[in-house]
């Protein structure tokens, strides 16, 4: 019994071993990844604000008014002004939509007295 | 081997000589009990010496871990995510919408190893001929004198960096550097102030503010506890940009010498515009005046809206009157005396051109007419001490607490003594002198109901407290009586349609250095509060040296200057906030509907 004993622990300690040589290895691998990866984040990051300083370059109100007065055959874009707001009077009602009467026969039909109140 | 107590040899050997046997036993017995304690005592040697051992191991162990950790260089533990945080070592500061306002770049600044340069001579020429401002011996002289190390430039563009990448030599090398980039140029730039470097190391340099809130905030955007989130101020990029473009525009029509511009919101304190002209580019800020004779506003460094302490002039009568009607001594239709000119002991007080607005004058039109001998008389009814308390309340004692470095210095001048003939004279705006900001922080008192604020850059969440200083029915007649000036006062360029402006003019003579005033020197102001019904906004514009010679003769009173350009400024910048004209009520139709 012992020396079955002996032999089977033997063999779970080169599994064992195996095991942790293995792990050993995938972790280094993991974490050169994980640097590889955070390189590229840094850099993207770096892009990115890169990026948002352009976006800020380009949209600066003084360039953005140039532009509008360079182009302002084709935007006609002015600066706001007070009389650019309007009254919810000032919006037209939607036009009912009327019947198309280009066939006659689609009107035709008798007047009722009753309905007409006479 | 265990020895027998009694040996049988021994013990019949003794018997046969008649000795006693038990004393063998005795000695058998003794000797035994020595080897055994000479056992333990050696076993607890061991053992202590065991405990010793891994006690000893144990401490070195740590003491061992405790040097490495010490002597090895810090690093970043590689299994944790980054964020944004270890990017950037500055925060960005953005407008109160989130508009980028200052932010960070990555660049490259030059340094060389002379040592290891292959053609010193004809690198020294080349990057000359790069950048205009190296001198190409200079540069050769410092290369080849024995030194290993020399700074060229702090920052390269991409497009220098490749051009120095193309000389070729393995002495020039490169540093990444983290700069500050200012998107929008001149825009705000007294508000944002301007960075430069602090300690400088070839991997990284220290990015430091140097004026304005760049300075002020330093050490709230340098904290990497913030995790580089941004600083968000109360400026808004849109209104900024409008009212810089009409103030430019003012001050060239008017040739005036400077000019300045404040948007405040009444109820917040919070600063939706500031500008000061002339303006510079904080991405390259120019240097400080180094000319001791020259006056500060002469350098375009100079915040007019918040270090130009001046004599406000004749917009300080309504705080005169505010008081007044507060302290129940007067009321909008009091008559109060106004026969000019007003002699009080050696001093003549005079109105405008030597006008006469007398003898008697209501106190509403004691505003709208600007009437300095009026207000004098209902200062006087103050008297000095209450009327210091309240200028105190409204903040004209202190410098104002916004967020700007430059903001501590600018202390308001005070007179020193307080006799009678200051409370006139600071009753009309002279004697007395403060800056626009100041100003701006008094009206918005008057323009939120009474309620005295602190005037801020950054951005506020959710209503703000303040000290009440006058009753809020006193708030509401001082503004009427401000709308009286803009209806039918001296501010009558300063109606906006729709907006209901309400506001008063300023005109002060300029001191000389010498002492005394300049005849043809003025700074006029113009405070003014929007919509006078609903009182939101208070906008002050400043105007430096002006005059006006459109029409024949040169004009030089705030109602023909500054309350044209600040109209102007109302009319492009409340469409902006979304503020609705008011319709003016309109005629009830003639005919109307009749149902039979």
């Amino acid at each position: 019994m012992r020396p079955v004993l002996y032999v089977l622990s033997f063999l779970a300690l080169i599994a064992l071993g195996f095991w942790a040589y293995r792990e050993n290895y995938a972790t280094q691998a993991a974490l050169k990844e994980v640097e590889a990866l955070q390189r590229q984040i840094v850099g993207l990051h770096e892009a990115l604000t890169v990026q948002k300083a352009e976006w800020a370059y380009l949209n600066r109100p003084d360039r953005l008014r140039d532009l509008a007065t360079v182009n302002f055959d084709r935007l006609g874009l002015l600066p706001m002004e007070p009389s650019q707001f309007g009254t919810a009077a000032q919006v037209a009602y939607p036009t009912p939509k009327l019947p198309d009467i280009s066939f006659t026969q689609d009107v035709q039909g008798t007047i009722s007295s009753e309905a007409e109140g006479l | 081997m265990r020895t027998p107590l009694r040996p049988l040899a021994r013990i019949l050997q003794a018997r046969q000589e008649g000795l006693n046997p038990d004393t063998i036993e005795k000695e058998n017995l003794k000797l035994r009990h020595e080897a055994l304690r000479e056992k333990a005592r050696g076993r607890a040697q061991f053992r202590l010496l065991i405990l010793c051992a891994s006690f000893v191991i144990a401490f070195g162990a740590i003491g061992a871990r405790m040097g490495l950790m010490a002597a090895t260089e810090p690093m970043e533990p590689r299994a944790s995510a980054p964020g944004a945080e270890i990017i950037a070592q500055r925060a960005d500061i953005t407008d109160r919408n989130g508009r980028v306002l200052a932010t960070n770049m990555t660049t490259h600044a030059l340094y060389a190893h002379p040592k290891v340069m292959v053609d010193p001579k004809g690198t020294a020429q080349n990057l000359a001929e790069l950048f205009p401002e190296l001198d190409a011996k200079a540069l050769e002289r410092r290369f080849t004198d024995g030194r290993s190390f020399v700074w060229i430039r702090k920052v390269l563009s991409p497009e220098q960096m490749q051009k120095v990448h193309e000389i070729g030599d393995p002495g020039l090398l490169f540093g990444p550097r983290e700069m500050r980039l200012y998107p929008n140029g001149m825009l705000a730039a007294h508000i944002l102030g301007g960075t430069s470097f602090g300690a400088e190391g070839v991997h990284s340099a220290e990015v430091i503010g140097v004026a304005g809130i760049e300075k002020a905030m330093d050490a709230r955007l340098r904290d990497p506890a913030q995790g580089g989130k941004p600083l968000t101020l109360s400026i808004d990029l849109t209104l900024q940009s409008t009212i810089e473009e009409v103030l430019v525009a003012g001050m060239k029509m008017l040739n005036a010498k400077g000019a300045a511009a404040i948007l405040m919101d009444a109820r917040t304190g919070e600063i939706l515009a500031m500008a000061s002209l002339p303006t510079f580019d904080p991405n390259d800020r120019p240097n400080p005046l180094v000319d001791k004779t020259a006056e500060p506003g002469d350098s375009p460094l100079f915040n007019r809206a918040v270090q130009g302490v001046y004599e406000l002039g004749s917009t300080f009568k309504i705080f005169a009157v505010a008081q007044a009607m507060d302290l129940g001594l007067v009321g909008p239709e009091t008559m109060v005396d106004a026969n000019a000119p007003m002699i009080w002991g050696r001093h003549k007080i005079k109105e405008f051109e030597g006008k006469n607005y007398g003898p008697l004058l209501s106190v509403t039109d004691v505003i709208s007419k600007s009437s300095n001998v009026g207000t004098a008389h209902i200062a006087l009814m103050i008297g000095p001490l209450r009327q210091q308390a309240f200028l105190k309340s409204l903040g004209f004692f202190e410098p104002t607490p916004v967020e700007l470095i430059e903001a501590p210095g600018a202390r308001p001048l005070i007179p020193k003594k307080w006799p009678e003939i200051v409370t006139i004279t600071t009753s009309y705006g002279h004697g007395m002198s403060a800056s626009p900001l100041h100003l701006a922080a008094a009206y918005a008192a008057i323009a939120n109901g009474g309620v005295a604020i602190k005037p801020t850059l950054l951005k506020r969440e959710g209503p703000t407290t303040g000290v009440r200083v006058m009753s809020e029915k006193t708030a509401f007649d001082s503004v009427a009586m401000l709308r009286r000036v803009v209806t039918e006062g001296t501010a009558s360029l300063g109606e906006v349609p729709g907006y209901e402006v309400a506001g008063k003019t300023g005109t002060a003579d300029k001191p000389k250095k010498s002492g005394g005033y300049y005849d043809d020197k003025v700074v006029n102001t113009f405070a003014s509060i929007f919509p006078a019904s609903n009182p939101q906004y208070v906008l002050i514009v400043t105007l430096d040296e002006p005059q006006d010679d459109t029409l024949s003769q040169t004009r030089r009173t705030a109602g023909w200057t500054a309350v044209p350009v600040a109209s102007e400024i109302i009319r492009r910048v409340a469409p902006l906030m979304g503020l609705r004209p008011k319709l003016e009520p309109v005629a009830v139709d003639a005919v109307t509907a009749a149902s039979n």
